[in-house]
């Protein structure tokens, strides 16, 4: 299955954290490689939508919608914004 | 609740076909829905093994070793967390009965552990008793790396997130851990005819 | 002004559907009268919403097709598989509602200040975004010179067509058809590789800005053979759309 980019959860993001974010600045936490969010690898087509280092393939983000809650993993990474 | 969209439905198949044995909430699909929560692994079947029993002491196949086991044919139906269910899937796998069996080992819990990371909990009670498998062809044919090849979990008769893809060890354990989507809030246990989807349901 | 955009908060609203064009056989353009438009940037996309009566609801992305100050339009591919897609393209009319949050994107967005020269990359529905960025171009009378490459499976899968066979003045625009060409086609007969993006490509020493959208796939090869061919990697923006361009 074929990654997505950040760009496909610009509405998602902005939903859960208040603002445009497809242009912010992250640091993975695996192997400290500097992308904009737009960049990233993303997984759509799961049980919840994971976002990926293009680099190490290492987890950055993680969303789940539990019934009408979005909750938000963002542990991978070393820095948002 | 949004406003309804005109004349927009989910697919779905005419309920009256499949009556019993379309779980609460979803829907029949013709198609198989390639669902990853990351980049598809390929392993060389030169590389491949298969491992199952307690962490140091498990028992090991190679490919070859593997598909020289006693086989099954095995049709089911599966039902995916997303709510999409494919009817009368038709695949050929060890049972994991047997692997047990050849392991010589116990436990009331098990991990699956796979390429590319995943992982998921499914008590041994489930996995065995002709409940379980490990598959690796789909359809008549070998199983595709997008759908889990070269091999894969299949447990039918709970969410197909159990089912794990690229599976390469069942470790066996004393306690029920959580897998990758059970941490991520998904139902510890994941029986679709409870509609047990999320952790709590 | 499009600082103030960016801030706001992104919210659900009920949008009409004003009117529906026919690109190609299964592509369709929907014009949208949206209450609560911001203004949005060449570029962005939204988000729309679709419910059913039993409540299960589908999402989906789509680029807007229209410039900053024309009618908010999307255009939209209907894919045989697709859940979404079909719905958009063969049943909604002018009149029905059409839920969507927008606009969305602040990274794959083009203004004049921006500069050039610009070399835009469109594999199938990717020439959506790509789009709005020309037609802002031209409306803002910007100089700025553009060379588009769009691939296409045949000539009558090329989107706005009518647009590109008048390019406006600037604009360069070299198609390539993968799949099928007319009889006596002069133009591109395969699928984008380095060569011909090298044949096409403004060279890097003229530091030029470019956008890749389309199939995952697509965009993968030719932004790493724009940075292979000395494209700082900030002056190429990527946009994929998976495999099959979202359904």
């Amino acid at each position: 299955m074929e990654a997505v980019d950040g760009n496909a959860i610009g509405g998602l993001l902005h939903e859960v954290l208040g603002t445009e974010m497809t242009d912010a600045a992250t640091v993975c936490g695996g192997c400290g490689a500097a992308r904009q969010v737009a960049e990233l690898a993303v997984y759509l087509r799961a049980p919840g939508t994971v976002v990926r280092c293009r680099s190490c393939d290492s987890i950055l983000m993680v969303f789940v919608k539990i019934h009408d809650t979005t909750c938000v993993d963002l542990l991978g990474l070393a820095a948002l914004g | 609740m949004s406003p309804v969209s005109r004349g927009f439905h989910r697919r779905r198949q005419d309920p009256a076909e499949n009556a019993g044995r379309v779980p609460p909430g979803q829907y029949v699909t013709k198609d198989f829905p390639v669902l990853s929560a990351g980049p598809t692994p390929h392993t060389a079947l030169s590389q491949w093994t298969f491992s199952i029993g307690r962490r140091g002491q498990q028992k090991t196949w190679s490919w070859a070793e593997f598909r020289a086991l006693p086989t099954q044919d095995v049709t089911v139906d599966i039902h995916c967390v997303t709510k999409w269910s494919k009817l009368d899937t038709a695949w050929q796998g060890v049972s994991v009965d047997t692997l047990l069996e050849l392991a010589g080992h116990d436990g009331p819990f098990a991990m699956a552990h796979c390429d590319g990371g995943y992982t998921t909990n499914v008590p041994v009670a489930d996995l065995t008793g002709g409940k379980a498998w490990v598959a690796y062809a789909y359809d008549g044919q070998p199983l595709a790396a997008e759908h889990g090849g070269p091999a894969r979990l299949l447990v039918p008769h709970l969410y197909f997130w159990k089912s794990a893809k690229w599976v390469r060890s069942l470790e066996l354990r004393d306690t029920n851990d959580p897998g990758f989507w059970e941490n991520y809030g998904y139902h510890i246990y994941g029986d679709p005819w409870r509609e047990q989807r999320y952790a709590g349901d | 002004m499009a600082g103030t955009a960016l801030r706001r908060r992104l919210s659900w609203q009920v949008a009409k559907v004003r009117a529906e064009t026919v690109e190609t056989a299964s592509v369709r353009t929907l014009t949208l009268d949206v209450p609560d438009w911001p203004g949005h940037q060449a570029g962005q996309h939204l988000d729309i919403r679709l419910t059913d009566e039993d409540g299960y609801v589908a999402e989906r992305s789509y680029s807007i097709a229209s410039a900053p100050g024309e009618p908010v339009a999307i255009t939209v591919e209907r894919l045989d598989d697709g859940e979404v897609s079909p719905y958009l393209t063969d049943e909604l009319r002018a009149g029905d509602d059409l839920e969507l949050r927008g606009p969305i994107g602040g990274y794959f967005v083009w203004e004049p200040e921006n500069g050039g020269p610009l070399l835009l990359l469109a594999g199938g529905s990717g020439i959506v975004p790509l789009r709005s960025i020309l037609r802002h171009r031209e409306r803002t009378g910007s100089t700025v010179p553009v060379r588009l490459l769009y691939s296409s499976r045949t000539l009558n899968d090329v989107i706005y067509r009518a647009e590109f066979d008048q390019p406006a003045s600037g604009v360069e625009v070299i198609h390539t058809l993968t799949r099928s060409q007319p009889p006596g086609w002069p133009g591109y007969a395969r699928r984008v590789d380095a060569a011909l993006l090298a044949e096409v490509a403004w060279p890097a020493a003229a530091m030029p800005l470019a956008y890749v959208c389309g199939p995952t796939s697509f965009v993968e090869v030719l932004s790493q053979a724009l940075v292979q061919s000395g494209y700082p990697p900030e002056r190429v923006k990527t946009e994929r759309f998976g495999a099959t361009g979202g359904t």
